[in-house]
């Protein structure tokens, strides 16, 4: 009897870890364990290198190059797209006109298809005719700009793209947060003497904390994994000017196919994420009240 | 706590001029014109949807008036915001903040104010020891019992010792022994700190057990405004009559009564508790069920087509389909009149002889 049970359950989960295995762990396990052999060419196999990668791979400049690239990138997108949906947030939550219309604007980014995206951006940044340049060529009369070409301008063209499609999907998560927050907190702290500006600190904000670290983790997440207006932009370029880590792994491995390598620098890459989501978890978790 | 009742500040009296609230047409509070003695327990009572949280809420600052004047003490305050009212305010909710603990809940307030530390600790064990909160001040509100958080909410509203208290049902989410419970110790705080309460309910026994005036609302407008045992005795109209007392006051049509026929513009009232069984009482009818009570029976009856109840001595016994006769007291006898709805205290001897006669 209970042998029959047992083979009824593993049938029930037979689909879901089929998939399970197939598309997440079987690579994932593939991965690290390719990360230590040679990548094989048409007549050669995989050789045993050891941890001949990984000091390859501490040795390599543009690895060092667009891990700096994907800290910046991290700093300048992370603090700046979860500031400004807490704003957004904040202001269609107040009773104003036409706030639905103003939800939906704030939200048409994360809607729209990255590469759809990129492709806009691309004719705003566009030398001398660009959305930009004509502005503040009409504005201050600057001459034309190419804030893409230029090696110290294009991660952080790269970085306001980003900025823009992250900020509308993570409003729609702290405005959700905010209208579970009941107005009689607000009015409670307005009747003890508080202004707008403690009862956000010291009301609204730490209710939020549950939002803030989940929309944080998915920043520094989304800040590894979102390469693909880089494509369009900039292709990683100039110098590698603009280039980051995932991207440079597709250029190895798809590109240059050093699929061998590039499985090296992909372990590299999830050991740097779990770090982090590790991290903030014990970092937040002091701060953070769950109801 | 001598030290604390040396300090307070005496209450502010509270006016409110014919204040009036509309929301999208619909008159929510309909010029209400209300005086609340300073150190007074004024309790604004009435069903739900009469305006009494809207009036609260604007006397609180959370609401604008369309029209009208708040004074409080001699201020106007009509225009204030609700921080520069001097009061403080108890939710039906509690709204305690969920992520500060008890002791900063309820400094919360003197912190805003930047009041020092020595002062504000000094202040917190004060209200602490007076609310039996001295074990609890390290636990967040989602570890307290429903009881501790409503003292939770008391201790932020009486710490900075502001003249006038406002409350919002704050003993509906209570259990009833709680809620008994509670209600002695609210009462016996307002008298001891000496601050002006304004306290909406829709409970009458609560309005009747601890306030010294309870403003009776119906649809926006005063239906009456007295001590609890004048409003009690000497309702003024029958809507008043109905919502204080339980069972509810008895109203009879004038001519249901053979020696009354001529007084059809007349309402009589007389309370289930007033009526006496008696063979030559004037009110002769069937028993219709009868309710157990314990010391007393409740027994629902019907004369001329107009039900009424009748609450008895347990001793009585009585049976569905019985007929049975009242009498009651002459100075028990309400007379409204029907039209305007006001009571006839000049009728009320003449039409008491005549019905005995």
């Amino acid at each position: 009897m209970i042998k029959r049970e047992w083979i009824y359950g593993w049938l029930l989960l037979l689909p879901a870890m089929v998939f399970l295995f197939a598309f997440t762990h079987i690579p994932a396990i593939t991965t690290l364990i390719n990360s230590f052999y040679s990548t094989p060419r048409g007549r050669r196999p995989a050789k045993f290198l050891g941890v001949d990668n990984y000091e390859r791979m501490l040795a390599d400049p543009v690895f060092w190059k667009v891990l700096w690239n994907n800290l910046w990138f991290a700093i300048g997108t992370i603090p700046v797209s979860v500031g400004l949906a807490i704003l957004m947030a904040l202001w269609v939550n107040d009773r104003l006109a036409g706030r639905g219309f103003v939800r939906m604007a704030y939200f048409t980014p994360t809607v729209l298809p990255l590469i759809a995206v990129a492709n806009i951006w691309l004719f705003f940044y566009t030398p001398g005719f660009g959305l930009f340049d004509q502005i503040t060529g009409f504005l201050f009369g600057w001459s034309a700009s190419n804030y893409l070409g230029n090696p110290e301008t294009a991660l952080n063209a790269v970085i306001v793209v980003t900025v823009w499609k992250e900020a509308g999907f993570f409003m729609i998560f702290y405005l959700a947060a905010l209208q579970a927050i009941p107005v009689s907190l607000k009015e409670a702290a307005q009747i003890e003497g508080a202004g707008r500006w403690i009862i956000f600190w010291r009301i609204t904000f730490p209710l939020l904390m549950p939002t803030t670290l989940f929309v944080s983790v998915n920043a520094v997440i989304n800040s590894f994994r979102l390469v693909d207006h880089i494509f369009i932009l900039t292709d990683g370029g100039p110098d590698n000017a603009s280039s980051l880590l995932l991207f440079y792994i597709y250029e190895t491995a798809f590109r240059f196919w050093e699929t061998g390598y590039a499985a090296t620098l992909t372990v590299a890459l999830l050991v740097l994420l779990s770090l982090l989501a590790i991290g903030q978890f014990f970092f937040f978790d002091r701060k953070v009240h769950y109801k | 706590m001598t030290t604390a009742s040396q300090e307070t500040r005496c209450g502010k009296a509270i006016h409110l001029e014919g204040i009036s609230k509309t929301w999208g047409g619909a008159v929510a509070v309909d010029g209400l014109t209300i005086d609340v003695p300073a150190g007074s327990f004024t309790a604004l009572l009435g069903p739900s949807g009469c305006g009494k949280s809207t009036t609260l809420r604007m006397i609180a600052g959370l609401e604008t008036t369309d029209s009208g004047a708040i004074r409080i003490g001699d201020e106007n305050v009509t225009r204030k915001g609700c921080s520069e009212r001097d009061l403080s305010m108890v939710f039906q909710s509690y709204a305690l903040f969920p992520h500060l603990s008890v002791a900063e809940n309820i400094v919360f307030g003197l912190k805003v104010r930047r009041v020092a530390r020595e002062r504000r600790d000094e202040k917190l064990k004060r209200v602490a020891a007076l609310l039996g909160l001295s074990a609890l001040l390290d636990r967040k509100p989602a570890q307290l019992s429903g009881g501790q958080q409503q003292r939770v909410a008391l201790g932020r509203a009486i710490i900075a010792e502001k003249p006038v208290c406002l409350m919002d049902e704050p003993l509906s989410n209570l259990d009833a022994k709680l809620r008994h419970e509670m209600r002695l110790e609210i009462r016996a705080l307002q008298q001891q700190l000496g601050f002006t309460m304004v306290y909406v309910t829709h409970d009458q026994v609560e309005a009747i057990t601890m306030a010294d005036q309870v403003v009776l609302l119906n649809k926006g407008k005063v239906e009456q405004a007295a001590a609890p045992r004048h409003l009690y005795e000497r309702p003024s109209t029958p809507f008043a009559a109905r919502f204080i007392g339980t069972p509810p006051m008895n109203l009879f049509p004038a001519e249901i009564f053979g020696v009354l026929s001529d007084a059809s513009d007349l309402t009589l009232g007389v309370r289930p508790e007033a009526l006496k069984f008696s063979s030559e009482g004037p009110i002769a009818g069937t028993v219709r069920a009868v309710e157990f009570l314990g010391a007393d029976v409740l027994a629902d009856c019907m004369v001329a087509g107009t039900g009424f109840q009748a609450r008895l001595p347990a001793a009585n016994m009585l049976a569905p389909g019985q007929s049975a006769q009242f009498s009651f007291s002459p100075e028990d006898l309400h007379v409204f009149d029907t039209a305007s709805g006001r009571r006839r205290d000049d009728l009320q001897t003449e039409i008491g002889a005549r019905l005995r006669a």
